[in-house]
């Protein structure tokens, strides 16, 4: 990240930097650090009195039947996103990657689900299984399945997920395409040559190749699934019934803002802090191979 | 109008890399100076030390009478040629050329003069209104030199301007060169490692060799007398041929290794019986016979170039392979045995352990 | 393709178009059920093309809003997100592009430390340090204003990490013939390196629009007031009202005004939005 020529000023750069820095320690790092240190605190309900208890408040946290719930929920939730968006996204972009007429009106019809807002996203789906007036409630009910996320879980968790999918398609579809489009042509000529059909040529040669992108959207769609879906929960379900779509943020928010346990809250905050910095780390790592691939 | 000194100028970088060896010239008024070495020698350094683009870290530039050591570039009064040209590439061209005019606050009707006087001089006149994307690289060429002549500056600097160019249009752009410095009689210093190029263009050349300098002198001062063997090696191609040898005792003859000799024209027994590195230019052999005294060729390779004839062979042993270069179409094959005679002013002596010059 | 076997491209054709039925289809259901009055949704299956209220629903959510979730005119709301996406993104674009410039082309004390400091905002998104930022939000008095909406947000490491690569990819020639030129540091970035980076910042507007558009966790921390409401937070509102059955016609209209603008941004400036979703992620 060198370059040769520099310009010499004693206090330009400082000053070019500030604002960004500025922003970043007072509304990230400190806000950080104050959740890392009440994570350690005990506080009582009306903030009057404080005890350092070094990690008891982890010690609680995971030995929370609720916690390790909502850690449950919020694994299968993010699988089930990863899984479903990237299946579908995969299948449109090698269909997209195929046709020659249609290609780019296929694209302009299928990014702008990227511009939805998550909450307005699940606003849609919700309203599409409200189980009075939802279209899809009605054709499931007619199927003999009475839908309703109001009451069951299950219900509610598979709306959350398959509103979060559909917020997703657009991004993976993207990645998947262009990559599809960097496999260079005389590959899959040679395999075809070699005799190989269509859809052994796809599973021998165009997958493994696509691999490094599909590493990458597993990424992005777990960090997505963690942290951006908040507006969709928040929106829609409000984490139940009974806390069955109750994901980690949406219960840090809750433990915080509306049941006011600072210290347990902040220990939430820390372990998904924990939590983003793997996913970050492991997210450059990849980049770094993917630069030399 | 200003000159150039360069008083034991040094370059240290801050890995502690010593890139230029207390380097002394001075550049007279008009002058066209060619810096030439391989890469890596450091000529392109010393060139940037002269536009204020890299710090000095010794001794003493001189723009004129000025110390410029500590001078931003602009303040030195320097136009620069960059290799890649460095244009502006969402400026058209003549916002290029007017960019560093503007920027000293030259009023608005002398830069239009300005600039279409130089777009005059460099046939760019339809050109000015183009974004560089869209020249081809003989203009884009052009437009690098024509933002350098548009400020008038008291030096150009040029950092290998050429070697982006395809070979037919580099000689064309070397000419055009070599007549603008002349008519713009403007104080010049030129990088390049192409020694054709050094040698067409420069007043005077200086060898660079790892930020040392090998020599300084004008492009026939460096073919005839070269100072060591780097600057033999590196003037003239073919190169010139480098062969053990030992002087006689009697400091009458170079003999080879194995006995055969060339007689010397000094018989003044200077460096009588000393080894020394033998060079003679390709171009400088002979096949005819004679009385200074003769070796043997034996040829192995045989090319033929039309107006030349190139020989490669050994004398002896294959440690004393040469080349030979003969005028016209010799007709020669390998395993042929030629007498090979060299004018006694044709041989180059030089010490075999410092590879500088004897005399 | 390889091959040339028609039945498989009417095959690919088929496949992409029921999926993009199936994607199509909830906004599709949102707007018709937004051009009906009330009556048409009570009872199933619900209508499946337009109604005749489209102006009628759309201009009284615009004006007045739902009276059950507030009263706030979507109009306002979607001035206020109209304003918290503006300042995002040129607050976003503005400091990052100065502080990748510092970074790239000036040697000093603390440079990495900087860098750092930078590259940590991008592991600690807001989720996961909600208490502490609104208390320090509310300590600096920025509840309920539009500052407080954007500025806390403005910090990008992902745009500076964004212009940075760019920058390094600018010939150090360009930088070199400026300074020979006469141009000082200042003016070497706006007259070269700003026009230069043009496409990169426009490919960064699109997306960083949608991020601030799309904003909901942080404007629901931060603001009480509802006339500081934005849109995308606002449909909450109206979705979970607690005591009667939510208007839908109108919460369908308010969500398809929610969307509108991103979208629209997303379609028009295709191209620009493809670049800039690939180059931050570089």
């Amino acid at each position: 990240m060198n370059k040769r020529v520099v310009f010499r000023h004693r206090w330009l750069p400082y000053a070019l930097l500030a604002p960004q820095l500025f922003i970043t320690l007072i509304f990230f790092v400190w806000p950080a650090s104050q959740a890392l240190y009440q994570s350690l605190l005990i506080e009582d309900a009306f903030g009057l009195a404080s005890e350092f208890v070094w990690f008891d408040n982890f010690i609680d946290l995971f030995a929370d039947e609720h916690y390790l719930a909502s850690f449950r929920t919020t694994i299968i939730f993010s699988v089930s996103v990863a899984g479903l968006s990237m299946s579908l996204s995969l299948l449109l972009a090698v269909m997209a990657d195929r046709v020659i007429h249609g290609a780019m009106v296929y694209k302009t019809l299928l990014i702008w689900p990227y511009a939805v807002a998550p909450a307005v996203a699940g606003v849609l789906w919700f309203f599409m299984f409200n189980p009075t007036v939802g279209i899809n409630a009605y054709v499931l009910h007619l199927l003999g399945y009475d839908w309703n996320h109001y009451l069951n879980g299950t219900d509610a968790l598979i709306l959350v997920i398959i509103a979060a999918s559909w917020n997703l398609i657009s991004y993976n579809f993207l990645f998947f395409l262009a990559g599809l489009q960097s496999i260079p042509r005389s590959l899959i000529e040679a395999a075809a040559i070699d005799g190989a059909s269509p859809v052994k040529r796809f599973w021998t040669i165009v997958f493994p190749l696509l691999s490094p992108t599909t590493f990458f959207l597993l990424v992005v769609n777990s960090v997505f699934a963690f942290f951006n879906t908040f507006g969709i929960i928040h929106a829609t379900t409000e984490g139940g019934p009974l806390q069955s779509t109750t994901i980690l943020v949406y219960k840090v928010f809750n433990d915080g803002f509306i049941g006011l346990d600072l210290g347990g809250s902040a220990a939430q905050s820390v372990v998904l802090m924990a939590i983003v910095i793997a996913l970050t780390v492991f997210q450059f790592r990849y980049i770094e191979r993917k630069v030399e691939y | 109008m200003a000159g150039v000194q360069l008083k034991d100028v040094e370059k240290v970088y801050p890995n502690g890399f010593k890139a230029i060896h207390g380097i002394d010239v001075k550049v007279i008024d008009g002058e066209f100076l060619v810096l030439v070495g391989p890469s890596g020698c450091g000529k392109s350094t010393l060139l940037r030390m002269v536009a204020g683009l890299e710090t000095v870290s010794g001794g003493e530039i001189r723009i004129g009478d000025r110390v410029v050591n500590d001078l931003e570039p602009m303040e030195r009064n320097i136009a620069m040629v960059f290799q890649n040209y460095a244009l502006y590439p969402h400026m058209s061209c003549y916002d290029n050329m007017a960019y560093g005019l503007r920027n000293r606050g030259v009023p608005k009707a002398e830069i239009a003069a300005r600039v279409a006087e130089t777009a005059r001089i460099l046939e760019l006149e339809g050109l000015l209104d183009r974004r560089p994307n869209l020249l081809s690289g003989g203009q884009r060429q052009r437009v690098a030199m024509g933002r350098a002549i548009v400020r008038k500056p008291a030096v150009f600097l040029f950092d290998e301007p050429l070697s982006n160019l395809d070979a037919k249009l580099r000689v064309q752009m070397r000419i055009e060169i070599k007549r603008l410095q002349a008519d713009l009689n403007t104080t010049s210093i030129y990088v390049t490692h192409d020694q054709v190029e050094a040698m067409t263009l420069g007043h005077r050349l200086m060898v660079l060799n790892g930020g040392n300098m090998e020599q300084l002198g004008t492009p026939i001062e460096l073919y005839e007398r070269p100072a060591t063997t780097f600057v033999a090696e590196f003037i003239g191609s073919p190169s010139m041929n480098l062969l053990d040898a030992r002087v006689s005792d009697d400091g009458a003859v170079v003999k080879l290794p194995d006995g055969e000799s060339w007689t010397r024209a000094d018989g003044g027994g200077r460096h009588a019986g000393r080894t020394v590195t033998l060079g003679v230019r390709p171009e400088h052999f002979d096949i005819t016979g004679g009385d200074d005294g003769e070796a043997h060729l034996h040829v192995a390779l045989v090319e033929h170039l039309g107006a030349d004839t190139l020989i490669h062979g050994h004398i002896g042993d294959d440690r004393n392979a040469l080349t030979v270069r003969l005028q016209g179409v010799v007709t020669a094959r390998m395993g042929d045995v030629l007498p090979l005679r060299v004018a006694a002013k044709h041989l180059h002596l030089f010490d075999p352990e410092t590879g500088k010059r004897l005399d | 393709m390889v091959e040339n076997r028609p039945y498989l491209n009417v095959i690919s054709h088929l496949i992409i178009i029921i999926c993009i039925g199936i994607v199509m289809l909830p906004v599709w259901i949102t707007f018709v059920a937004s051009t009906h009055p009330i009556e048409a949704l009570l009872t199933q299956p619900i209508p499946m093309w337009p109604g005749d209220r489209l102006f009628e629903n759309y201009a009284l959510v615009l004006t007045a809003g739902i009276a059950d979730a507030g009263g706030v005119p979507v109009g306002v709301m979607m001035i206020n997100s109209l304003i918290m996406a503006l300042s995002i993104t040129i607050g976003k674009i503005a400091i990052s592009l100065i502080a990748a410039y510092a970074i790239v082309y000036f040697r000093f004390p603390f440079r990495m430390t900087c860098f750092w400091i930078i590259f940590m905002t991008l592991m600690l998104p807001v989720e996961v340090r909600i208490l502490p930022t609104f208390k320090v939000v509310a300590d600096l008095g920025m509840l309920n204003s539009y500052a407080g909406l954007s500025i806390p947000l403005i910090a990008s490491a992902t745009a500076t990490f964004l212009f940075r690569q760019f920058f390094l990819t600018v010939p150090e020639e360009l930088a070199e013939a400026a300074r020979i030129d006469g141009a000082g540091p200042l003016k070497f970035f706006i007259d070269i390196l700003m026009p230069l980076s043009r496409t990169n910042i426009a490919a960064l507007f699109v997306i960083l629009f949608i991020y601030g558009w799309n904003q909901y966790l942080w404007p629901l921390l931060i603001t009480t007031e509802e006339s500081f409401y934005t849109v995308v937070m606002g449909i909450q509102r109206m979705v979970n009202v607690s005591e009667s059955l939510p208007v839908w016609h109108l919460v369908m209209a308010t969500t398809i005004l929610a969307m509108l603008p991103p979208v629209i941004v997303v379609v028009t400036m295709q191209r620009l939005f493809v670049k800039g979703l690939i180059e931050t992620e570089k």
